[in-house]
């Protein structure tokens, strides 16, 4: 950490957003991360990613567990709302938040340790209900709040600081989701924001379960020879799959694509992800092509990135559930409850 | 781009803008922590070891470190430079010990200066302490040349000239007043082993149009200013009209409303923005209730019955072009305007008449000797220029920067060295961590204004001719105005082989200095970093391929607020911030023990 807060000066020719707001504006309190941690990079991309989707501060949630990674939100969007939970319960009191308001953005943060341990049951019913969220996972592979024991995304063969290499097979939280049926699967790494940026947008206006799964080196614990998740291993073994390009709304797209590799996807509000096919025999909207691809490529010790899955066709919780559009929390309260007649015919029913 | 190379001095002197603007390279920078740390005299001599007057210069130079203050740019005003010298001149303690002093035995060289002002001066403050038998000629029966008989007294005080002059003279300087040279020849006669001519642009501009010569209340700016400084003139009429808009007629207009003026026009031939004022003097006439009347071109002066009545002007209109230039104007009208008299401001010549020609000392067309830029020699061997009277008028920093270089030339040539073979300027880097985070230095942004400095009451300042009108900063304004300098000395410095391309330094930069990306050239690198880099002056520091992805690392140095976050937040101490020290060379550095350099000897 560091002992002067970032200075409030800025660059006088910073762009603005729609709102008028400049990135800086999107910021939150100086991290106390480790210096070099990747889980600040992770904050920046987040920040440019909100920036320019011009979402209002006051319109964000952000929410989170315990570990390195939930301590995140500090440093982001200082404006906007945001609720740090018990360890691995994020999902749940996201659901809580969504269910009573459903017109915020909500962006969880959440770490290897806190979605793939002790948060694994939660996590895997918050894409079973396709909770419209965007999930991030600042994944490393340790647990560094408690010095670098290996975390349940350890590769086999990773070797730690100090001790004996990693014999469990890992959770990949990719896999995990694509066989879960969650709608938005994404996976990148925290030191190419040129493609992290546009996956995170794309994941805060899926309307649905969207992951983003993050390879974000621990500098301190886990960024030496041997480990397979520092920052020379990833980017010896990154392969890029499909990059994403995103497209707000009403704007055309401009990029010249080569031919057959491009594939415009439109979004809920209007916007479109363009994906970008490095690997032609990749096909993003094929749950069972994808399966076999992602796994045989990670039973490689292949790190693949991109928008990796992606379904816009299903409905989200609300429309699984047939609720109405006014967040409960703008409605009436007499409308909202049935009163002490209505409840109790109800319990009858039941008697 | 090739990867920037720093160990050359010259890249990290050009980031500390101030130091690199001043003529004198003054280590401003490092004095202003001095001042913070409340070290004055420290402040002082670091101050006087580059531009050996601070207390002058911290009331009148020309500043030509503020407009290129990096604060400027990140912000809109610059850090008060030089109010900030003033507070180390002004809270000093006797430093006369800290002063070099000649040598008991002298080398035996002879060296004649001519004229007492600062060009004079700076060479005498370089030469005396090197053994040098060091005379000063001077025509007036004082010191300092025009700091003395141009700047008026409520800008510079006499007392502040009378001590630091002193400082000089003290080292065993033979000055000889009311002793005007007439000839150069009859001067070289005199056997001296070098010659420096210091005398200045001292032939104010005439201006000759009908009228000139019908009466006797049309002054020339500079000679007026002097009869004033040496009482000869004590009174002016009520309406006073100024020609011309520089500095010298910003002084001639404060100067004539304290000696009896209560309507002062300064006559402006072109708009706002064309003026040859510096911003702050205008603002000063200006509090004082000048007026400044723009776009009117001088015609006639209006004698009746053999008196001065008034001046008629016709009024101007410009275009002004796309790149801000003024075209030579249109002539729409005439005014007349009534005036008692009338100050010719509108700039100074050189005048040599007490140069011969057939000497071989070379003249240009504009009447300016013909002197090496380098080592400010003329055309004949042994006699070298300096100040206004080398290049044409320009100020008091510049001739103080000439003096240094003359002074080497001098001692070089006395030891028969080859002039050209100078020492060449070196640069210290010294890292400045002193714990996990924690640096020498104060590296937090702070985001105070720019301090006003406090001036004498405008009822009072005007009961004397004397009255120091800038009162200097206080004791808050200075501890406020210390803190808004960046440290731009203290310099990031990049070690590509420990980088890990986390990007930690380019999220935490609050000004977006910095970008990873690959190589290229530099228009198009400038248009694809983090923030555009549009300052063509400011230069990209590039990094060697990192070890990684072979991208480079590369710095925008235009608006790095040097607060020191990239090398705190880096894991590795790849960055790092260190402190240069730019090491210039003075006479006595050429003078130290293993300098003798003799010159080459003749093919």
């Amino acid at each position: 950490m560091s002992y002067i807060a970032k200075p409030e000066v800025a660059h006088p020719n910073m762009p603005r957003n729609k709102l008028g707001l400049t990135a800086r504006d999107y910021e939150g309190t100086v991290s106390t991360l480790c210096a070099g941690c990747g889980h600040d990079s992770v904050t920046t991309a987040i920040i440019q990613a909100v920036f320019q989707l011009n979402i209002e501060p006051h319109m964000l949630a952000k929410m989170s567990g315990i570990g390195c990674s939930s301590k995140t939100p500090a440093y982001f969007v200082s404006q906007s709302h945001g609720f740090n939970a018990v360890h691995g319960r994020m999902p749940s009191v996201t659901t809580g938040a969504n269910a009573a308001n459903r017109t915020l953005t909500y962006i969880g943060v959440s770490g290897d340790g806190d979605s793939l341990s002790i948060g694994a049951g939660q996590f895997v019913h918050a894409i079973r209900r396709n909770l419209n969220m965007c999930y991030i996972i600042e994944n490393n592979g340790v647990y560094g709040l408690t010095k670098g024991q290996f975390s349940a995304s350890a590769d086999i063969g990773s070797k730690p600081k100090k001790g004996l290499p990693n014999q469990q097979e890992p959770i990949d939280p990719v896999s995990t989701a694509l066989s879960l049926g969650a709608t938005y699967i994404a996976r990148s790494f925290s030191g190419d924001k040129e493609q992290l940026i546009p996956l995170i947008q794309g994941a805060l206006l899926h309307d649905g379960f969207a992951l983003v799964d993050v390879i974000s080196p621990c500098v301190t614990f886990n960024d030496h020879e041997g480990s397979t998740k520092s920052y020379a291993h990833t980017r010896q073994f990154y392969h890029h799959v499909v990059d994403a390009d995103y497209v707000p709304p009403a704007e055309e797209i401009k990029a010249a694509y080569n031919d057959g590799s491009a594939m415009p996807i439109e979004l809920h509000d209007g916007s479109k992800i363009v994906l970008r096919k490095v690997d032609k025999n990749y096909d993003p909207t094929s749950r069972a092509v994808s399966f076999k691809f992602l796994r045989d490529h990670f039973n490689a010790g292949e790190i693949t990135t991109g928008l990796l899955y992606i379904d816009e066709s299903r409905k989200e919780m609300h429309g699984l559930m047939g609720n109405i559009d006014t967040p409960l929390s703008e409605y009436p309260l007499d409308k909202l409850h049935p009163g002490r007649k209505e409840l109790k015919k109800i319990l009858n029913r039941y008697r | 781009m090739k990867p920037t190379d720093t160990s050359h001095p010259e890249y990290f002197h050009k980031v500390v803008d101030c130091q690199w603007a001043c003529p004198a390279h003054t280590d401003v920078p490092e004095y202003i922590r001095l001042i913070a740390q409340g070290r004055f005299s420290d402040a002082y001599i670091e101050n006087r070891n580059s531009n050996v007057f601070p207390g002058i210069l911290g009331r009148v130079c020309d500043r030509p470190c503020e407009p290129a203050c990096r604060r400027g740019r990140v912000e809109d005003r610059p850090v008060a430079i030089c109010r900030l010298k003033r507070v180390a001149a002004d809270h000093r303690d006797d430093i006369s010990g800290r002063l070099p002093r000649a040598p008991s035995k002298t080398n035996g060289k002879r060296v004649a200066l001519v004229g007492a002002g600062c060009a004079s001066l700076t060479v005498a403050n370089d030469l005396a302490p090197l053994g040098y038998e060091v005379t000063i000629f001077e025509a007036l029966d004082t010191t300092g040349g025009l700091m003395r008989t141009n700047i008026p007294q409520f800008r510079l005080p006499p007392k502040v000239l009378d001590e630091e002059i002193a400082y000089i003279l003290d080292m065993g300087v033979d000055l000889k007043l009311n002793h005007s040279i007439d000839s150069m020849k009859e001067l070289l006669d005199q056997g001296f082993d070098a010659v420096f001519v210091g005398t200045g642009a001292p032939r104010g501009k005439n201006l000759e149009i009908p009228g000139r010569y019908d009466s006797e209340n049309i002054y020339i700016g500079i000679d007026w200013l002097e009869s004033v400084a040496f009482e000869h003139i004590d009174s002016i009429g009520k309406n006073v009209l100024i020609i011309g808009v520089g500095n010298t007629a910003m002084d001639c207009c404060r100067t004539s409303l304290r000696l009896g003026a209560n309507d002062v026009k300064v006559m402006a031939r072109k708009p706002r923005g064309f003026f040859k004022a510096s911003d702050w003097e205008l603002e000063d006439a200006e509090e004082e209730n000048v007026e400044i009347l723009v776009n009117h071109s001088p015609k006639d002066f209006v004698i009746e019955d053999g008196k001065l009545v008034g001046m008629t002007f016709e009024l101007m209109e410009y275009n002004i072009d796309d790149a801000g230039r003024i075209d030579r104007g249109t002539v729409t009208g005439e005014k007349t305007i009534p005036c008692d008299d009338v100050i010719l401001a509108i700039g100074q010549d050189n005048a040599f008449p007490w140069i011969e020609r057939d000497i071989g000392i070379e003249f240009n067309e504009w009447e300016c000797p013909v002197v090496d830029e380098a080592t400010m020699m003329c055309t004949r061997d042994g006699i070298f220029f300096g100040g206004d009277s080398a290049f044409g008028p320009k100020n008091i920093i510049w001739a103080v920067a000439h003096g240094h270089e003359a002074a080497i030339s001098i001692h070089k040539y006395c030891h028969s060295e080859d002039l050209q073979n100078r020492l060449p300027v070196g640069m210290n880097l010294a890292s400045q961590k002193m714990g996990m985070h924690e640096w020498s230095y104060s590296n937090d942004y702070d985001p105070a204004a720019r301090r006003l400095m406090p001036h004498v009451d405008l009822r009072e300042r005007f009961k004397k001719i004397d009255i120091e009108v800038e009162l200097g900063f206080t004791a808050e304004q200075t501890v406020q105005e210390v803190e808004r300098c960046l440290n731009c000395d203290i310099q990031t410095v990049f070690a590509a082989e420990l980088c890990i391309e986390c990007d930690a330094c380019i999220d935490i930069c609050p000004v977006n200095c910095l970008t990873i990306t690959e190589n290229g050239d530099e228009a198009d690198l400038r248009m694809r970093l983090s923030a555009p880099a549009e300052n063509h002056e400011q230069a990209l520091y590039v990094s060697k391929d990192l070890p990684q992805t072979s991208r480079v690392m590369i710095k925008d140095e235009d608006l790095c607020v040097h607060c020191g976050l990239c090398a705190e937040r880096c894991p590795t101490g790849a960055w790092d911030m260190q402190k240069s020290t730019v090491l210039l060379p003075y006479a006595a550095d050429e003078a130290a023990d293993g300098q003798i350099q003799p010159a080459a000897p003749a093919a």
